[in-house]
């Protein structure tokens, strides 16, 4: 039990014992460090001190079942080498089928490890709790008295994410940014499907679920440009949803929220529900404004002004419901789930015989680019995409096209 | 056509001919593939004037060895197309770079990856299993067959049916995108309105079915049949770990068949069990599939560690080490199999508490996991092991499962499970304990038992040759992913921005082309094996110095598998009967009571498929149609009580005769 992360004489030793995971991980893949000279372990070099906790954890809790896995692979190999049939100097002994202190040895051992790893894991798990705020902002400084965080509620939608700032009143598409060293507090929801809200250099993912609201706490800890992805398969425009994400200098994070003030429109209604419908690969896109109350409208599963939010209804219950004609009307005003059908437009996860798409994929599903030719000759000899994709975003690669 | 629509729609439901993808180039290839594959086994099978003899034999037999070896062909046969999956990813992803989409668009590579996660587990795993457990657990307690021998019949065939479903999507309408667990609200009727989710759906159902009832079966076998004197604690320990894991499926299964059917309701009535909007909650559903999935886990690894210990301990040449604390093992493991499932979700915000337990509960069951290593090892020490193919395997399980449980035990750690979940770090672990554990395991376990199945052992060069290029292609192809992992590169991914990952899945893909030639030395092996069976016969029924009492009667064994009812006095019964000089009796035969083949399984499981595919294409007068003649058939054939036979004391002689010649000649 060396490295827990709670008590700050200890994370010292953490980050140490980090920084040497780091340094030994290429000697560890030798063979391959030729490949490695373009590679980004972001998972182990993290610019964000809960992901620096969580590499260290994944270090400790690797270093203490090296503890005993080495070991096991040595004298398996050993024993298997020693006791082959041919070596006749081996002892064989065919009875020999019990030992106490054997036994007491092969069940202590392994437990000593778990006892070891479920303490570290009791620890890490409490500490590093994505819904708990943050204490400290990286191992030596804790959290100044004072400190608002940093709010952004993250939407997961088919397939981009909105980020909307309520402390400066601006929303961005795929284009996240946080001062360095503000602690941020995420609140996380869906549009729709389920996914991940994931940035490996910050912190770990949490899911980002249609009709709930997740949270996870963080703190970017350097100035850079990293990735950010959903990290749950969420249907076809899935591999394109990701998202840059900016550590600023508290004067860079100011320049951000006035270029987005300058540059963005306006988050309508109107301009939500047409993003709201699936679409693939969108561009950075930012909103000098968003309409009131959106996130609410978000997790109440009301989007559109004529629809009942959730919260609406469970006061109603409360009551003691509703009942008759009125109860109807409320149903009808409750669905949520077949809203992009009602317009005519096709499910995230839609196949051939209720969406008109071919079938095994002539045609893209709505809202995906179009593909170049995939050696299919349907796909050649399709003239305009008109009716695919909302977005107006350039193709991804018709350079083969044109050859 | 906009006239006759309703009719059309009465007859064939949402069908209509543009369902059938002849347009796609792979889809054709494949098409023709298979088309001229099955017309040279039907050619075949005509030509040897085979038909007969397969309806009789094979199709409506009872026995339970050639259910066994039917559900281990099934399961080799399905492994070949979930291999293919595999290759169409890996390729895929090692060229959709950058500008490059690749060959596979989303929505196809979606469907993809859906039936490779599915079909390996359901229909490749799930039947090895399966059928090893059926070939020797009955052998291993001196049983004649399983208690119900009919039903078992009737599993296998709808394990075929569901099996076939899937197959079937592959040419007409398409396969599910939600991937292998179909979590809703993506595979919900609002998001998947198509006709993937459904075969998804129905192939389980009818599958499922199969796999709880083979399950009842074989504990009724273990509990009730086994041979006078074996107890408990006498047991062969793969039977105890057959046991456990039939514990399990009879747990777990009704689970996936209750989430699956409240899944199907949401989908045909419009219920709102794990929709987004009136009520509904999906995570109810990651709950209920994961209460079965982790039992999954363990009902492919724990017969694998069964097959490990009989074979350690037959080429040590030596009892198994620490037998009691094996049993106690397997027994803690299946307990503690249902107190992990959250584990598969620490990232959906459970709170620090529940999180800490369940990862706690998940690190606890790698005690028990890892006392039986340590057992395995200490079996070896001071044996005298003979390194033949099966006992090869045995060394490339132990360092590559200990390795997949370092992982396992990593990714149970809840804050190191939220930067690698999702990630190829999590695909390269679970690859590396079901391959390494339960793949290698089953290809132990078919080496181990083909020369008692057949009479003739495996061709040794081909053996090593699948060995080798097996568990080099398994590292080629999965280390990479652990390293991409680390790189927080996420699965199910069918196009990637960043070209320094390119070198990393181009590896991978050459690992999977490694696998590929380990996959074609074992079709050469059972080829050249066949050819040279002569050669390999082993007359003695004992060809690797057996120690339980499948290797006292002969290879393959009659029908009635042992002439006398053997009495056992030792968890090792066979090795104690030869090292006090048994001998053989050889007369005094009485007829012996046998159940009589039947038809009644197959047609069963035919009429379940027509019913599953009819529910997928909401042919609604074919499923009621279907599903009468289910229920009709099934009680017209509790009627049929010409269900047993004798087989006469004479031909019992006669057979027993030409085995004491064999003997003679061995």
């Amino acid at each position: 039990m060396t490295s827990t992360t709670h008590r700050p004489d200890r994370t010292d030793t953490a980050t140490r014992r980090g920084d040497r995971g780091r340094r030994l991980l290429p000697l560890l893949t030798l063979p391959l460090l030729t490949l490695l000279g373009g590679c980004n372990f972001v998972v182990m070099q993290p610019a964000g001190y809960v992901a620096e906790q969580q590499r260290n954890l994944v270090l400790a809790a690797t270093g203490l079942m090296l503890l005993i896995i080495v070991p096991v692979i040595a004298f398996t190999l050993i024993f298997a080498w020693r006791y082959r049939a041919t070596n006749e100097d081996a002892v064989y002994d065919p009875e020999w089928h019990h030992s106490t202190q054997l036994e007491v040895l092969i069940w202590t051992a392994p437990l000593m490890i778990i006892i070891a790893l479920g303490a570290l894991t009791w620890i890490g798990t409490h500490t590093l709790d994505p819904f708990r705020p943050l204490s400290k902002i990286d191992t030596k400084r804790d959290v100044p008295a004072g400190t608002v965080p940093l709010e952004v509620e993250a939407v997961a939608m088919d397939w981009k994410w909105l980020f909307l700032y309520p402390q400066y009143g601006i929303a961005t598409v795929n284009e996240l940014a946080a001062p360095v060293d503000r602690p941020i507090r995420f609140k996380i929801t869906a549009t729709d499907v389920m996914n991940t809200f994931y940035v490996p250099t910050l912190a770990g993912m949490v899911y980002a679920m249609p009709g709930m609201q997740t949270q996870l706490h963080a703190v970017i800890n350097r100035e850079g440009a990293w990735e950010g992805r959903s990290a749950h398969y969420s249907g076809a425009g899935f591999s394109n949803m990701f998202f840059k994400f900016h550590g600023l200098a508290n004067d860079k994070f100011d320049q951000w929220i006035a270029k987005a003030k300058a540059e963005g429109g306006e988050l309508t209604q109107e301009a939500y529900l047409k993003l709201e419908e699936p679409s693939e690969a969108e561009p950075a896109r930012f909103y000098k404004s968003y309409m009131k109350g959106l996130y609410d409208r978000i997790i109440g599963m009301c989007p559109r002004p004529d629809q009942m939010c959730v919260g609406e209804m469970v006061k109603i219950d409360a009551q003691g419901g509703a009942s008759g004609a009125e109860a109807e009307e409320n149903y009808k005003r409750l669905r949520y789930d077949n809203r992009l059908a009602e317009r005519g437009i096709e499910g995230p996860g839609a196949t051939s015989p209720a969406s008109e798409t071919g079938p095994h994929g002539q045609t893209q599903p709505q809202g995906m680019k179009p593909r170049p030719d995939m050696g299919n000759p349907d796909v050649r000899s399709q003239k305009a995409p008109d009716s695919q994709g909302q977005s107006e975003g350039e193709q991804i690669a018709p350079k083969q096209l044109n050859q | 056509m906009f006239a006759n629509l309703d009719l059309q729609q009465l007859l064939v439901g949402r069908f209509t001919i543009e369902q059938i993808p002849y347009h796609e180039p792979i889809l054709q290839g494949t098409f023709a593939g298979v088309a001229v594959v099955g017309l040279a086994v039907l050619g075949v099978i005509t030509y040897y004037r085979f038909w007969g003899p397969m309806w009789r034999d094979w199709i409506t037999s009872i026995d339970h060895k050639k259910i066994g070896i039917m559900y281990c062909i099934f399961a080799g046969v399905m492994l070949l197309r979930g291999f293919a999956d595999a290759i169409l990813m890996r390729s895929q992803q090692a060229v959709a770079f950058g500008d490059q989409q690749g060959f596979l668009p989303p929505h196809h590579y979606d469907q993809i990856f859906t039936a490779h996660g599915m079909i390996m587990i359901f229909f490749v795993a799930m039947p090895f299993v399966t059928g090893l457990m059926n070939f020797a657990v009955p052998l291993q307690i001196g049983a004649r067959d399983v208690a119900f021998p009919f039903l078992n019949n009737f599993s296998f065939w709808m394990t075929v049916a569901g099996g076939m479903l899937v197959m079937v999507s592959l040419f007409v309408g398409e396969f599910s995108r939600a991937t292998w667990l179909a979590y809703p609200p993506l595979s919900g009727a609002a998001m998947s309105p198509g006709v993937g989710v459904d075969y998804y759906i129905w192939a389980l159902q009818i599958a499922g079915i199969g796999t709880l009832l083979s399950g009842i079966n074989l504990i009724a076998t273990i509990v009730k049949m086994r041979a006078p004197g074996m107890t408990m604690m006498k047991l062969p320990i793969f039977v105890w770990s057959s046991l456990c894991t039939n514990i399990l499926i009879v747990a777990a299964f009704p689970i996936l068949t209750a989430v699956l059917a409240m899944l199907s309701l949401d989908r045909y009535i419009g219920t709102h069990f794990f929709t987004n909007d009136l009520g509904g909650n999906a995570m109810l559903y990651f709950n209920l599939i994961w209460i079965w999935g982790h039992p999954e886990v363990y009902i492919l690894i724990l017969p694998a560690f069964g097959v490990f210990s009989e074979i350690t301990s037959t080429f040590c040449g030596k009892r198994l080490f620490g037998y009691t604390s094996m049993v106690y093992a397997l027994v803690v493991i299946t307990i503690l199999a249902y107190l992990v499932w959250l584990h598969h979700f620490f990232t959906m915000g459970s709170g620090a508490d529940v999180n800490s337990f369940f990862g706690i509960t998940t690190m606890i069951i790698s005690i028990p996991t890892g006392a039986k290593i340590f057992n395995w090892m200490f079996t070896m020490y001071r044996g005298r092991i003979r390194f033949e193919v099966p006992m090869m395997w045995v060394v490339a399980f132990i360092v590559t499962f200990v390795i997949g449980g370092m992982t396992g035990v990593l990714l149970a750690v809840p804050p190191a499970d939220f930067v690698l979940h999702n990630s190829l770090f999590l695909i390269a672990h679970f690859h590396n304990v079901i391959i390494g554990g339960v793949l290698f395991g089953m290809f132990a376990g078919v080496t181990f038992w083909f020369p008692k199945a057949f009479g003739f052992k495996l061709d040794d060069f081909w053996g090593k040759v699948a060995l080798g290029f097996w568990v080099t292609g398994f590292y080629v192809a999965f280390m990479p992913l652990y390293v991409l992992g680390l790189m927080g590169v996420t699965r199910r991914m069918q196009h990637f921005d960043d070209p320094s990952l390119q070198i990393w899945f181009v590896i991978a893909a050459i690992g999977a082309a490694l696998i590929a030639c380990g996959i074609a030395s074992q079709i050469i092996m059972f080829v050249v094996s066949i050819r040279n069976r002569d050669k390999l016969r082993d007359l003695s029924g004992d060809p690797w110095g057996g120690r339980t009492l499948e290797w006292s009667t002969s290879s393959p064994p009659p029908d009635y598998n042992f002439a006398f009812t053997p009495v056992v006095h030792d968890s090792d019964a066979w090795w104690d009967m030869k090292n006090r000089g048994f001998d053989r009796p050889l007369k005094g035969y009485k007829p012996i009571h046998m159940p009589k083949n039947t038809a009644t399984g197959a047609i069963l499981a035919g009429l379940n498929f027509a019913f599953g595919l009819a529910m997928v294409w909401y042919v609604w007068w074919l499923a009621a149609l279907t599903f009468v003649a289910i229920f009709v058939v099934a009680i017209a054939h509790t009627f049929n009580y010409n269900r047993d036979y004798y087989i006469p004391a004479d031909v019992v002689s006669r057979t027993e005769g030409q085995r004491t010649r064999e003997l003679e000649m061995a």
